[in-house]
Parts: C-alpha cells; structure tokens; sequence
C-alpha cells in the first residue's frame, strides 16, 4: 500500500463531562482516496475530525501528516496545514455573496479597502478549476443547501486544503443533488485531493468511497477496502449485530382522525410565510408520514402544533379539541407526546439522572406524589421497568443522562414519550444519529403505539424512515403540503425527490385527500 | 462509578487544602514568628468555647445567604442580591424590634418575619424582570443592592437613627426582641437552630417535592424542562421569592441575634461571601453548612492571627479569593478525572 499521507495514531478523547469519545483510535488516509468513515452517533466520528480540524485536543494520542508529527491548536493551524473541513452545519454569512464568504479571513486589498474585484475572480477562477458552478455575486441567503455546500467545499479549496473533511454531507440533500455532490468529489479526487467522507448511509459509502474505516463506541472496528465489505457487513461491524431495517405491519384499520390541523399559517420573517395553510389529519392508528427537505416548515409546524410560535392562525385540534392557543403542559395533557428532534436541547437534561428525565412530563400527577413529595420509589420502578424494557444502556436510574450514548439517551426519550399511553405522538426524527439497534427498538416501538390506536405523526429527513414506516404520506415543500399519498410503500425515492424540490405538485384535491372529517 | 462519584468532594477537599497550604506559605514569607502564627491561625478558632462561639457565630449568616445563593446558582441565576436584601431585611427586623411594648416570644418573630417576606418582595422584582423580559439578573439585582443601600441608610438617618449614639445607628433594639443565647458562655443564638432548620426544608424542597424537580429541571436544561411542560418562568420566580425570603431572615437573624444596635452603614458582605459558600458547596442545600463553617473557621482564624500576631486579617482576602479561583477553575484537577474516567470506561467496555 502506498504511503499514509495522513495517520491519526492511538487517539483518545475524554471529555470533561466524562464521555469517553475516543478510545485508542487509529485512522490513516492514503493520498487520493475518498475515505468514508462509518459509525452511529456517538460512535466518536465526529470528534474524532474534531482534533483532525485542531478544534478539540486529543487526551492521549499523535498526529502525523506526511510522516511529520504535527499538533494543531487551532483550525487556522489545521487550514495552514492543508486540511479543510465542511460542516454539517455551514460556516457562511448568509447576508454575504458567495465571493465575499469565499475570501473572509484572507481578503484581497486594495490600499485598506477591500477589493471585490478580486475575491469575483478568486471565486470564479477556483469554480472553473474544480468545475464547481456558484455565481460569484449571488447572496447566500439566496442559495439552495446544495449550492451552499459547493461555496461550503470552494471555500476550503481556495484555502489550499488537500485534505478534505465532509461531515455528513448529503444528510440535507435531496436525491438530486446527492448525485451532483458525488460527482463533484469524484472530480476532486482524480485531481488528487484526499476526502474523508462522513456518513451512515451505507449505500452512499459503497457508491464512491475507496475505503473505510468504521467506528463503534468509540474505537476504530477496521479499516478496509470497499468492495471487501458488504452492507451487511458493515452494519454488523457498526452497531454489532445483523439488523434489518423492515417491519412487519398489522393489517391497518384506521379509526376517526385524533389530530386534526386545518389552514394552519405561520407568518415568518421573511414575506412568505413559514406555513401556508397546512391542512391533514392523522387517524387512530396511521402512521402519518411527512418528507421534505429540511427548512421546508417541517420544525414549524411542529413548533405551531405544541403551542411553541407566536402568529399562527388556523387550528389544530385533538380529539375535536382545539389546542392551538393551549400551553404546551395543557397541550400534552390533552394525550399529545413529543419527541423532539434535538434531544440535548429539548429532549433530555443532560446533567439529571435518568430518573429524572424519564418522569419530567408527569412528576406532577398525583399517583406520583404522596402528599407534598414526590414517590420516588414508584418513579425508580418505573425507570428500571423502562431501562430494561428499551435496553438502555446504563448503570441504573441515577445514572447522569448525558453520559450515555447518543442512541441509548434517545431511548430514554421515546421511552418517556410512549409509556404514558398518548392519543397523539408527534416524533420529529426520532432516529436521527442512533445506531441501527436503537433505531429498531425506537421503531417497534412506534408500530406498538400505532396497534393501539395511537395516531402518529412522523417527520424524518430519512427517506427510509419514512417510507418504511408511514400509512401516508404528506411531503411538503416551502411551507406547504405539495403531495399526499396513502400508499407511499410504492414510492421510489426519486419520485419523491422531485415532489421535495417543488419540481411537481398535485393538484387541491389530491391534497385535500389529507384531511378526514 | 464509586471513585468517580467522589471526586467533586475530592476536588473541594484539594481546593481547601491548597488554600490552607497557600495561607501557610505566606504567613511563612511575612511572619517573625512563622510558627506560633500558624498556629493561631489554625488552632485558636477551636480553642476555647468562646473561639467556638465565634465560629458558629459567624456561620449562621453564612449558612442563610450560602442557602440563598445555592438555590439561586442551581438554576442559572447568578443574582447576588442576597447581598443587599440581607442588609435592608435587617433594617426592617431592627425598626420593628427598637418598638416597646410587645412580648417577647412575638417580638422576634413578628420581626423576622417581616425581615423575610421584605426580602422575598424584594427578590421577586428581578426574578420578574427576568421571567418575564429576561433581564439578566446579574445587573438588576447589583442595582438593587445599591438601591436598598441607599433607601437603607435613609431610613435609618431620618426615621431610626438615635441622635445620643456616638456613631450612625438606630435606638436600641429591644430586650424582647433579641434573640435567645442557647449556649451558656457564647452569643450563640437560636438562629443556629432556625438556620438548620432551613436548610433541612431546603434539602426536602429540593430533592423531595414536585417544586424542587421543577427547579432541578430548569436549571439543568431550561429548553428541556419547557418542552416537558414545566412553566419556567414561573419557577424562576418563585425560586427568587424563596432564596429573598431566606436571605432576609438571615439579616433578620443577624440583627436581633449579634447587634444591640443596628449600625450597617455599609453592605456587610454576607450575601458576596454567600456566594462562595454555595459554591464550595457545589449548591447542595446540605453542603452549605460545612462550607459555611469552614469560611467562618478560617475567618474566626484571620481575626484572631491578627489580633495576637504580626499578620493582619486582609490574609482573609488572599485566602477566600485562591478558594474562589480554584472551586470555579474547570480544568483544576481535569487531569485526574480525565484519568479515573479513562479507567471507568475501560473497566465498563
């Protein structure tokens, strides 16, 4: 094998909260090769590129690049060095035109004034080398996500990194635009850039990666060429186990329509608004699915539904209820659950127990309380009954949340949100960055509810979620419901794709079909 | 997990011990008679029962704004208005204990009682303010301190001050109102007892009841506690009526308990040093009474060096600000922890 133009060796990361992200790892990248690096969350990949980037210090651990032993400081250090990183989450100033983001931190002067002239021609002169198209004078703001992540990846180019870090990058594309994102890397690797490629969709690692190295908790598992390994295979080196992902569905028998959400308006604070007259239902037992691309209105409509966003109109109704002005402890007392779709910012406190997190949404009951104080004992029963039922990971109820993984906090969340029987449960990516096993458990668990009756509304950027798991399906596309299909099984991802980039629309009563009286 | 669980008392215990040390060394460096000093310093708080009066003496309100402040840090708040709150509750509890006439069971009570529920009143203007527009409490309840201060000294010039005192200070608190000594041969008062008492409440509150979860909840995550139903606005609120109440009864406590007059002209400090008691304490309702006492161990220990040496009790200063810095510093002792979770994790996987 050729050289190592890069190698991480016996790499360790402990945090100061106590999380052991890395655990003598060891990661090496050969010159010109896409290299995906596979694991669930909390599998240590992200941090891992984290002390790549000079943005996290390793606790134990070297770093040599081109033989040379480095250690990066800062990411200025990383980006001398010839490492640039694209973040799951851009790094732009949307108010800035591309040319302006392209040359921020190294910008062309004339005298002491800027020269604009010059940052068009650096934008544009960089674009044509690496046959990556953007207008120069567009605004991001304007951009679409695939747009800003070429500017993302030019960027970093123009930077004169030879290394290049993608940190799960298709997870906010489209079909589409995946596919011109692959042949954009393909692009860069004949020209000899190295690209570490960060991901779980494993058909996306087996589409364009040379090699891979997967992680679990926190080690590397192997490193192996990719026609060496199958899915399967990696599957099972990532979460430890065979899984397969498809379910086995009751027939379904849908009763009347528990949530009800009729011309519901968001006014956001651009002119359009955020929701425009969202109008479905979801019945006892459906699953109801809704796709999109993210920042389509999804999280505001979720938003609207728990009485979270100010400026709404229209209604929403549990039960013939209406709860759109309610607050969200009259909401949830009304049988609606919630997973939200961030777990350490609304899902979980990271510091308290998982006791505490599990009771957080009935501590006030009365069959918790015995007079004035809270019936701990009854709460600690139920938390080890919901450990074992979910098989969280844990030491036991007084265990810190946030020292699990990514996949068993999840658990504790789905596990809190579905054992008090809800009559509505409203999971916005209830999967995102678990492994496959927690996934699992999280979806059995979902299809356990749905047999009872409960009406279930599921918004996911994972097409395979969504597709797997939905009766229907809305998809919805700048804050408005584009498409309703009550057989989304026959969905192919790429009909669906053209739904979620607005390329195609049904007409008002085909839509209409959403809503049950 | 057991060494692990331990390691925030470990660390405090390394905090105070270097603190000492530190004290040590420069009392070595300034001191002619390097080790007598020492043992001043150290040994004479618990020397007699009169020293150990003094230290208990001075916990008391160390115990009452160091409860104030933990309740208040547990949830994010950094208001130090226990500071001011407890001067001008003191204020209340000596203008209604200079009046004559009462008995003396309801006398005291009646006084603190006032004390607390103005303290209270006072606390929930910035907790409000901060529910309801968020202003950042730190600056509204600073202000205030300077307000009450001001309107204090006020009151007492115009409205409590006895003109036949040789310095600034109100008319003589009355003998029903004052508090009882419960131990022969030391001031100590029955603000010992209400004190404990407090604090038993406080741990109860906190740990045991639906309001307590509530605080815990919102301090820890305020989004999580939001999306969970909790009405956190609501429980910044009353978090602040009780941390006001507790620290006015404490400057109502320390006004009937220690002073025949009230003579504060200036903030008296208890509620900054409450601060550093809560946090030494890590904001455990319980921690705070051995935080407490360790602060007015050492500061019994400073008055007497100075008193029967050649250090003077600015050395106090040195020795609470290397606690301040080393309790806050984060990476104090990292190393270590880093290296006994190292050790747990491979010992789990």
């Amino acid at each position: 094998m050729t050289e190592a133009v890069l190698e991480m060796r016996n790499i360790t990361k402990v945090y100061p909260n106590g999380v052991v992200a890395n655990r003598d790892v060891n990661f090496s990248l050969v010159e010109g090769e896409i290299h995906a690096l596979a694991g669930e969350n909390g599998a240590g990949k992200s941090t891992l590129m984290k002390i790549l980037f000079g943005m996290e210090d390793p606790s134990e651990g070297e770093i040599y690049l081109r033989g040379e032993k480095i250690r990066f400081h800062s990411p200025q250090n990383a980006i001398a060095a010839g490492i640039g990183m694209v973040h799951q989450h851009f790094m732009l100033v949307p108010s800035f035109t591309v040319a302006e983001n392209m040359i921020l931190g190294m910008e062309p002067k004339k005298g002491v004034m800027l020269n604009l002239r010059e940052a068009v021609r650096i934008t544009e002169e960089c674009a044509k080398k690496y046959n990556l198209h953007v207008d120069p004078l567009a605004k991001v703001e304007h951009l679409s996500v695939g747009m800003k992540q070429k500017v993302e990846i030019l960027k970093a180019l123009v930077r004169g990194a030879r290394i290049l870090v993608l940190d799960e990058p298709t997870a906010v594309l489209t079909p589409q635009e995946t596919a011109e994102l692959f042949e954009e890397l393909k692009m860069l690797k004949q020209n000899g850039h190295t690209i570490v490629f960060i991901s779980h969709k494993l058909k996306e690692v087996k589409a364009i990666c040379d090699r891979i190295t997967i992680m679990r908790s926190g080690r590397t598992e192997g490193v192996f060429a990719i026609d060496e390994v199958s899915e399967q295979d990696i599957t099972r080196l990532m979460v430890g186990r065979d899984v397969v992902l498809k379910y086995e569905k009751d027939e379904r028998t849908y009763g009347r329509p528990v949530l009800r959400v009729n011309g519901l308006t968001v006014t956001g604070a651009q002119s359009k608004p955020d929701l425009n007259n969202v109008r479905f239902s979801v019945r006892e037992g459906e699953i109801l699915g809704v796709a999109g691309v993210e920042g389509n209105g999804q999280s505001q409509l979720v938003e609207a539904i728990m009485g979270r966003t100010a400026g709404v109109s229209g209604a929403v109704e549990v039960d013939g209820m209406e709860i759109t002005r309610l607050d969200i402890e009259r909401i949830r007392s009304r049988g609606v659950a919630y997973i939200p779709e961030d777990r350490m910012r609304q899902g979980a406190a990271g510091s308290a127990s998982i006791l505490d997190n599990l009771v957080s949404t009935r501590y006030k009951q009365n069959d918790w309380n015995v007079g004035p104080l809270l019936n701990r004992k009854k709460m600690w029963k139920l938390s080890e009954s919901l450990i074992e039922a979910f098989k969280v990971k844990a030491s036991g109820p007084a265990q810190p949340i946030g020292m699990l993984s990514g996949g068993n906090m999840q658990k504790v969340v789905v596990a809190r949100e579905s054992d008090a029987n809800p009559r509505v449960l409203i999971a916005e990516q209830p999967t995102r960055g678990v492994d496959v096993g927690a996934a699992q458990i999280i979806h059995r668990k979902m299809l356990d509810l749905r047999r009872d009756g409960c009406a279930i509304l599921l918004l996911s950027a994972d097409l395979n979620e969504v597709l797997e798991l939905s009766d229907t399906l809305i998809v919805m596309y700048e804050g408005e419901i584009v498409a309703y299909f009550e057989n989304p099984s026959e969905l192919s991802e790429q009909q669906l794709g053209l739904y979620m980039l607005g390329m195609k629309r049904q007409d008002a009563e085909q839509i209409g079909r959403a809503y049950h009286v | 997990m057991f060494k692990l669980k331990y390691f925030e008392l470990f660390r405090t215990l390394a905090v105070v011990l270097i603190a000492l040390l530190l004290t040590m060394l420069f009392i070595a460096l300034i001191s002619e008679q390097k080790i007598e000093t020492m043992r001043i310093f150290l040994t004479e708080p618990l020397s007699s029962k009169s020293h150990i009066g003094n230290v208990i003496e001075m916990a008391i309100p160390l115990m009452f704004t160091g409860l104030a402040m933990a309740l208040l840090f547990r949830m994010n708040l950094f208001n130090l208005g226990a500071e001011g709150i407890f001067f001008f509750s003191g204020l209340v509890a000596a203008a209604i204990g200079i009046q004559t006439g009462l008995s003396p069971f309801i006398h005291p009570v009646l006084a603190i009682a006032a004390g607390g529920i103005v303290g209270a009143l006072i606390a929930f203007i910035p907790g409000f303010l901060k529910a309801r527009l968020n202003a950042n409490e730190l600056v509204t309840s600073l202000m205030f301190n300077s307000i009450l201060l001001g309107v204090g000294l006020y009151i007492l010039n115009y409205y409590m001050r006895d003109a036949s005192a040789y310095t600034t200070s109100s008319y003589k608190i009355a003998s029903s109102a004052q508090l009882v000594r419960i131990i022969p041969g030391t001031r100590v008062h029955i603000g010992l007892l209400i004190v404990l008492v407090f604090i038993a409440l406080a741990y109860i509150f906190v740990y045991k009841t639906r309001w307590g979860y509530e605080l815990r909840m919102t301090g820890a995550n305020r989004e999580f506690a939001e999306y969970s139903g909790i009405k956190t606005g609501r429980v910044i609120i009353y978090v602040h009526l009780i941390a006001g109440f507790t620290a006015g009864i404490g400057g109502s406590v320390e006004v009937l308990g220690m002073h025949p007059r009230f003579d504060w002209v200036a903030l008296p400090g208890y509620g900054f040093d409450g601060a550093l008691v809560a946090m030494l304490a890590k904001n455990g309702p319980l921690a705070v009474v051995g935080s407490a006492f360790f602060l007015a161990y050492i500061r019994v220990g400073a008055e007497m060096m100075a008193r029967y040496s050649d250090v003077p009790a600015e050395m106090l200063a040195v020795i609470q600000s290397a606690i301040l810095l080393l309790v806050s510093a984060d990476q104090f002792l990292k190393f270590l922890k880093n290296r006994m979770l190292l050790k747990e994790a491979e010992k789990n996987g």
